[in-house]
């Protein structure tokens, strides 16, 4: 085995040269960790290249490091082996270019509507504050509710307004967690429409966990199918559905199925 | 509950005890336990000669200042604890040692340190609010969801826009509830200060009635006083917890 193979095989960033459209590059990523003299190991050799606007879902069994690698990317757990680079610079940190929304509701309950949504804008000047208030409470359809606080709000209202938050600093990505994971079915799907429909008009970048295969099949541009623990990514599957997505479409329930084979799924319950 | 019914209510069964009070007084044809009537002259007495008022004022100002220089120093150093994990190791065991010693064990130590007066009784109250002040904010602090603090981290703030704006916020429910109990606390103690340490105030005057001239109606006066001023205290501090910013951190029926 030559050195030259060797690097080709240990760094995935290099192996695929990060051509213009590369927004996130994930290369030999190994997460491990200790506790009490234990250690789990969570994340085993992980490759990921994502591009700029993607909308890439992460899709794996409860517990296998979905969550754990998306707090690596986001900057806020090392990994314990491997890089990780966005616009070709290594992740040293959380970084208000790309926001994190947790998957229990992080909006801040002290603060109004308004308040939440702003909370990241103090370093722009009052007016322009304003400005990106009142479009983003439109655009997550909380009007009329910018003085009330989160415990008057309802959870998908919640959702909303944690999203509103982090699209007001206009970030270039977006990390969410199994953001509807608490809401009801109903909301849920709305909730999907509202984010492709954001997706759409701001072209962020999208990095989307959940362990809903439906929900994955609907969002992504590709689903990154994780295994289960030391999580390896077992494939990548192209959804090459344009939206608005049909979800009784001959492909979409080809694609599902695929999906539910890959996780090792009965197609019955 | 409809508005009238929260007066009506409390009223009526006012008025209950206070009937029982009066056919017990009868019953038992006590002459020492004063009838509400009495009671209640005792206290015009008081008022007359001008040391209610005064009485009144004097307790208040020693728990206001013992308690304010507990918050002075209890809310900073609870934060402290609260943020460096290797203080709060270091000095809780001792501050949950100190803290179910009763501020009255305390007297004869504050006697020693500031002699008869005032300051002694400062001295205890401030005892008494420090502990519960600094232990609710220690653990507000230590409590803030994680997530809280990296979603603060995550739009680019300071540490020191992490504490005023994140920290801060999302502990003061606790911090206020800490300050509740605290005046419960300093309440309670204020009284018991008085009938040791000093010779004004509403601990003193109930002390002295009894010893000076066996005056059980200025007793009882004295004792429905202290347990009114405590009320109107604690809805006064309740009023802190119905603010809107706040509201959230507790929970309301
Ligand atoms: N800070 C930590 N210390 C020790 N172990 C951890 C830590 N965080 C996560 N783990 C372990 O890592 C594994 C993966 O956790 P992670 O939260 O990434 O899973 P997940 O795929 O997001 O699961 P879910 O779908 O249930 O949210 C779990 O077994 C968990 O116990
Ligand atoms: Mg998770």
């Amino acid at each position: 085995m030559g050195p030259r193979r060797l690097e080709l095989t240990l760094d995935h960033c290099v192996s695929y040269p990060a051509s213009n459209s590369t927004k996130l590059c994930v290369s030999g990523v190994n997460k491990t960790f200790r506790r009490d003299g234990k250690s789990v190991h969570v994340l085993e050799d992980i490759d990921l290249t994502v591009r700029e606007g993607e909308f890439v879902c992460i899709l794996g069994p409860s517990g296998c490091g979905k969550s754990t690698l998306l707090n690596i990317v986001g900057g806020f757990t090392t990994a314990t082996s491997g890089r990780v680079e966005i616009d070709g610079e290594p992740v040293r940190g959380p970084d208000p270019r790309r926001i994190f929304v947790f998957q229990e509701r992080g909006v801040f309950p002290w603060l109004t509507v308004e308040g939440n949504i702003s909370f990241g804008l103090f370093k722009l000047p009052k007016h322009e504050r304003e400005r990106r208030v009142s479009h983003y409470v439109h655009m997550v359809g909380l009007k009329g509710f910018e003085q009330s606080y989160p415990h008057e709000l309802s959870g998908g209202m919640k959702q909303r307004l944690e999203v509103a938050r982090a699209l007001a600093v206009n970030p270039d990505m977006l990390f969410l967690d199994e953001p509807f994971g608490a809401l009801d079915s109903i909301t849920r799907l709305l909730m999907r429409g509202e984010l492709l429909r954001i997706w759409q008009a701001e072209r962020k970048t999208i990095l989307f966990v959940t362990h809903d295969i439906d929900e994955s099949v609907q969002l992504a541009d590709r689903v990154v199918v994780m295994s289960a623990r030391p999580a390896t990514i077992r494939t990548i599957i192209d959804i090459d559905i344009p939206h608005p997505r049909e979800l009784s479409s001959r492909r979409y329930l080809e694609l599902r199925d695929g999906l539910l084979d890959e996780i090792g799924l009965a197609h019955k319950v | 509950m409809k508005p009238w019914e929260r007066i009506a209510l409390p009223v009526a069964a006012g008025a209950v005890i206070v009937a029982i009070w009066i056919a017990a007084v009868h019953v038992s044809g006590t002459t020492v336990f004063p009838l509400p009537q009495r009671v209640l002259a005792g206290t015009q007495e008081l008022a007359g000669k001008g040391v209610l008022g005064s009485y009144v004022r004097d307790s208040l100002m020693r728990v206001g200042a013992g308690y304010l220089l507990a918050l002075v120093a209890g809310i900073p150093l609870g934060i402290a604890l609260g943020w460096y994990p290797l203080a709060a190791r270091s000095f809780n065991p001792l501050i949950q040692m100190l803290r179910p010693i009763s501020p009255l064990a305390w007297i004869p130590i504050s006697i020693v340190l500031f002699g008869v007066g005032d300051e002694a009784a400062v001295f205890l109250i401030f005892l008494a609010s420090f502990f519960p002040i600094v232990t609710q904010t220690m653990n507000g602090v230590k409590e803030v969801p994680e997530m809280f603090r990296l979603a603060g981290l995550n739009f680019g703030l300071s540490a020191a826009q992490l504490f005023r704006r994140v920290l801060f916020p999302a502990a003061l429910p606790q911090i206020v509830m800490g300050l509740r109990i605290a005046l419960g606390i300093a309440w309670l103690v204020v009284v018991a200060a008085e009938m040791i340490a000093v010779d004004s105030g509403l601990g003193y005057l109930i002390i002295d009635a009894r010893n000076a001239g066996k005056r059980y109606d200025l007793v009882v006066a004295g004792m429905l006083m202290i347990g009114l001023i405590g009320l109107a205290l604690d809805t006064a501090i309740r009023r802190l917890e119905t603010l809107r910013a706040l509201r959230w951190g507790f929970r309301h029926e």
